[in-house]
């Protein structure tokens, strides 16, 4: 049974007003972005050079119906501010307001608690996007399919190798007509190698009934278990106010993804570009790679000439100051007032602002926090990782551990010190080598 | 006067520095093993100098023949056909040690220290039995056979003890002897060990004395203790005050104790030392911190690489950002490409090594 879609004034050729939401999460959340998301919430967190976020807001501008966007989450209002500061002067055609989940009502109650505010003005569209992903955002190819299609919903697909896809939400497709047949989140056998990005673009008028039906559903079911006699079954429909908290607790991908599947208006847009999850802190290193490789690739200005000692893309913050005898890249980014000394390597790493690389280091596959010393002839590595891989940990003498080393803020490798695949948490000092461990 | 060198094989332990060039060439602190030794002989008196070995040593005799002439001396090679243990090459020999019948040396070729040829010839000398075996102290008795002085007397051995449970002494075999001829009586043309069968019979007739080495000693048999030898030999030549070390006033000499062949080249903004031997022709790039290492004639270490406890092998290269460590040992032109880390490698010659070696292996 689909859902009743009334009829549009609009023709589908013509877009109407379309909003984007861009869900945040909040502090308590993205403990796997630890140590790095101790000292940033994770979606400011900078990578190729922006925050995590600024990379959404770049592709959301590229859609001309869309000019207010939202940020949902349940972070402290002045954890936003100065971002959304500097954002709404960098994209001025967008309108950027955070608004706070007072708690976490999962990434569709988050939707559902603020539906006035969404749907104030009539937007037609709505683009959900999980500010932990790093992909192109096709943001106009998923609208161009939702017109052409009538859908009530679209979500972005990429391909992934067979083992992998059960780590994710899975997508059956109708390869024709792209149709979505059948969605399922994380399923304990194989269904599809084709997978949910995490990016979604819904017609407005369909999303909000759905959540309805799904919180409606989730009110029911709890009270039919817990209150199995019948004279509570005869008051469920007086729904106490906690209650209605805790039922609000509703995600898109397990309780509203399955159903609009069933509602034949669902489609699929698949990638063939770069997607990648930004979960753990070392998966920045990858993002950070992709990014820069697509900003080199659209001739950004904002990327360092190459030369014989640039191998690009790299990214070097204006404030930043690197000895012309230092070799950078490919894939590096410098972050603000950082100082890399004369010798130095860096490769496929990030180096966070007011950090200090000494003279003939080398950094590789590594994340280096704010305010961190490396010291003279020290090396900070990690392990590189399969470029279709999705998995940031690799097994080591039989024990998993980070591939990518990361350093926290304000850590201190000694001159001549050797770091491989550790994860250093903030204000410590390494004095000796030290590989394979997570430092306290 | 004469002298036995107990060469012996190929030298295994030692690869795979040894798969190039046989033990006794390969260079020690910049100068080929067995040059050490020869020039200690030559510089003590000795005329004729036997080479106990047991392989067809082609490779040597070049070098043997150029070391007769530098120093006036007649320089044989004894070839065994099968291996005749540590007394028998002196039996095979014998012809040369008896040659105007006065005491002989015998040394064996992993031993590095400050050879007192001429101090224990003196000392043989005055205590007038048939031989006299060269000790040092050692700080752990417990893993060698340690030597046992009779009562009353300071330097008449009574008795080896292998490897003492209970402390008995401190002095070990070095490995280096003096002989008068009559020694040659005692041994028959068969494999045979100076230690386990001469040793005992000879001090069983009270024939046996013992002579204290001064200064450092080290069997530089195998990498790991080829490094610490070196170290040693180096320390040595400081307190000599060798002009062979390049001196401290360098602005890359950092700790002291390198010794660097003149004709190598050493770029800008290096830190060199302590324990570093550099050889002939070798090129270090910018910015490379070198300590405990060799690196052996013609091997290139390039800009801002980091090598340690390492032996670098001839004609090899290291990247750039290299880092080499924990007893890692490069044959002949062996490549390690840029960035690349080792720790603990061996690497057979003609290698290029392209990916880290993270724990100790051997490549083959």
């Amino acid at each position: 049974m689909s859902l009743q879609v009334p009829h549009r004034e609009k023709p589908s050729s013509g877009s109407g007003a379309t909003k984007a939401v861009i869900l945040v999460g909040g502090s308590s959340r993205g403990t796997r972005f630890r140590p790095l998301s101790l000292d940033v919430p994770k979606p400011l967190f900078d990578v190729a050079g922006h925050p995590i976020i600024w990379h959404c807001l770049t592709a959301i501008e590229k859609v001309p119906s869309i000019s207010e966007v939202y940020l949902i989450g349940y972070y402290e209002e002045s954890v936003f501010r100065d971002f959304i500061k500097d954002a709404s002067s960098e994209f001025p055609n967008l309108s950027i307001k955070y608004l706070r989940e007072y708690q976490a009502l999962g990434t569709a109650g988050g939707l559902y608690h603020f539906r006035d505010a969404i749907l104030k003005g009539r937007p037609e569209h709505i683009f959900v996007l999980n500010s932990d992903v790093c992909c192109s955002f096709p943001l106009n190819e998923m609208l161009e399919l939702s017109d052409s299609r009538d859908a009530e919903a679209v979500i972005l697909g990429t391909r992934v190798s067979e083992d992998a896809a059960n780590n994710f939400g899975c997508i059956v497709s109708d390869a024709h007509t792209r149709r979505v047949l059948h969605y399922v989140e994380k399923p304990e056998s194989y269904i599809s190698n084709l997978i949910n990005c995490g990016v979604y673009l819904f017609n407005a008028d369909a999303l909000f009934p759905s959540i309805r039906t799904a919180i409606k559903r989730r009110t029911d079911r709890p009270r039919l278990a817990s209150h199995r006699s019948s004279e509570h079954l005869s008051s469920s429909f007086m729904i106490d106010d906690e209650d209605s908290e805790k039922n609000e607790v509703i995600r898109l991908e397990q309780d509203i993804l399955g159903d609009m599947a069933d509602s034949k208006q669902f489609f699929v847009y698949e990638t063939k570009d770069f997607w990648r999850q930004i979960k753990t802190a070392g998966s920045a290193i990858p993002a950070n790679a992709l990014y820069l490789q697509k900003a080199w690739q659209s001739g950004s200005k904002e990327l360092a000439a190459p030369s014989a000692n640039i191998i690009p893309p790299v990214y070097i913050h204006p404030s930043a100051s690197v000895h012309p005898t230092a070799k950078l890249g490919p894939n590096v980014s410098i972050g603000p007032r950082v100082t890399v000394g004369p010798g130095v390597r860096i490769k496929e790493s990030i180096v966070l602002e007011d950090s200090e690389v000494k003279h003939d280091a080398c950094v590789l596959y590594s994340i280096i926090g704010w305010g961190s010393r490396v010291g003279a002839w020290a090396r900070v590595e990690g392990t590189p990782t399969p470029v279709t891989s999705h998995n940031t940990s690799i097994i080591k003498n039989g024990v998993k551990v980070q591939a990518i080393t990361i350093l926290g803020k304000e850590c201190g490798v000694g001159d001549e010190v050797r770091v491989q695949n550790c994860v250093c948490l903030p204000f410590k000092e390494l004095k000796r080598d030290v590989a394979n461990e997570v430092i306290m | 006067m004469k002298a036995l060198i107990l060469v012996g094989g190929f030298g295994t332990r030692l690869r795979p520095l040894t798969l190039t060039l046989p033990k006794p060439l390969v260079e020690f602190g910049n100068k080929r093993m067995i040059l050490h030794q020869i020039e200690a002989l030559a510089e003590a008196g000795v005329t004729d100098i036997v080479l106990a070995v047991n392989y067809r040593p082609e490779i040597m005799e070049k070098y043997l023949a150029e070391y007769e002439k530098q120093f006036g001396i007649n320089i044989t090679i004894s070839i065994e056909t099968e291996p005749l243990g540590t007394a028998g090459p002196l039996k095979l020999a014998e012809n040369t040690l008896r040659k105007d019948g006065t005491p002989f040396f015998v040394l064996n070729s992993d031993v590095t220290c400050n050879y007192p040829f001429k101090e224990l010839a003196a000392f043989h000398k005055s205590h007038g039995d048939e031989g006299t075996i060269v000790v040092t102290k050692v700080e752990e008795p417990s893993k060698y056979g340690v030597v046992v002085h009779k009562p009353n007397s300071p330097s008449r051995i009574d008795r080896f003890v292998e490897k003492p449970v209970e402390f008995v002494g401190n002095r070990i075999n070095a490995g280096m002897y003096i002989f008068n001829t009559s020694v040659l009586d005692r041994i028959e043309l068969r494999p045979t060990s100076i230690e386990q069968e001469t040793f005992p019979a000879m001090v069983k007739d009270g024939q046996l004395h013992s002579f204290d080495l001064e200064g450092f000693w080290m069997d530089v048999g195998q990498p790991k203790d080829f490094l610490t030898g070196t170290c040693l030999y180096l320390s040595s030549l400081a307190k000599k005050g060798s002009k062979l070390l390049t001196p401290n006033t360098e602005p890359y000499v950092h700790g002291g104790n390198v010794l660097i062949d003149p004709s190598a080249k050493i770029g800008k903004g290096c830190r060199i030392g302590p324990n570093v031997t550099i050889g002939p022709d070798v090129v270090v790039g910018d910015g490379v911190r070198l300590q405990r290492c060799v690196l052996l004639s013609g091997s290139k270490v390039k800009d801002h690489a980091w090598v340690k406890s390492t032996i670098v092998g001839w004609n090899s290269i290291v990247g750039r950002w290299a880092r080499l460590e924990n007893v890692t040992v490069l044959g002949d032109d062996v490549t390690i490409a840029d960035e690349v880390y080792v720790n603990g490698g061996s690497v057979l010659p003609h290698k290029t090594i392209k990916q880290n070696v993270d724990v100790p292996a051997i490549i083959m």
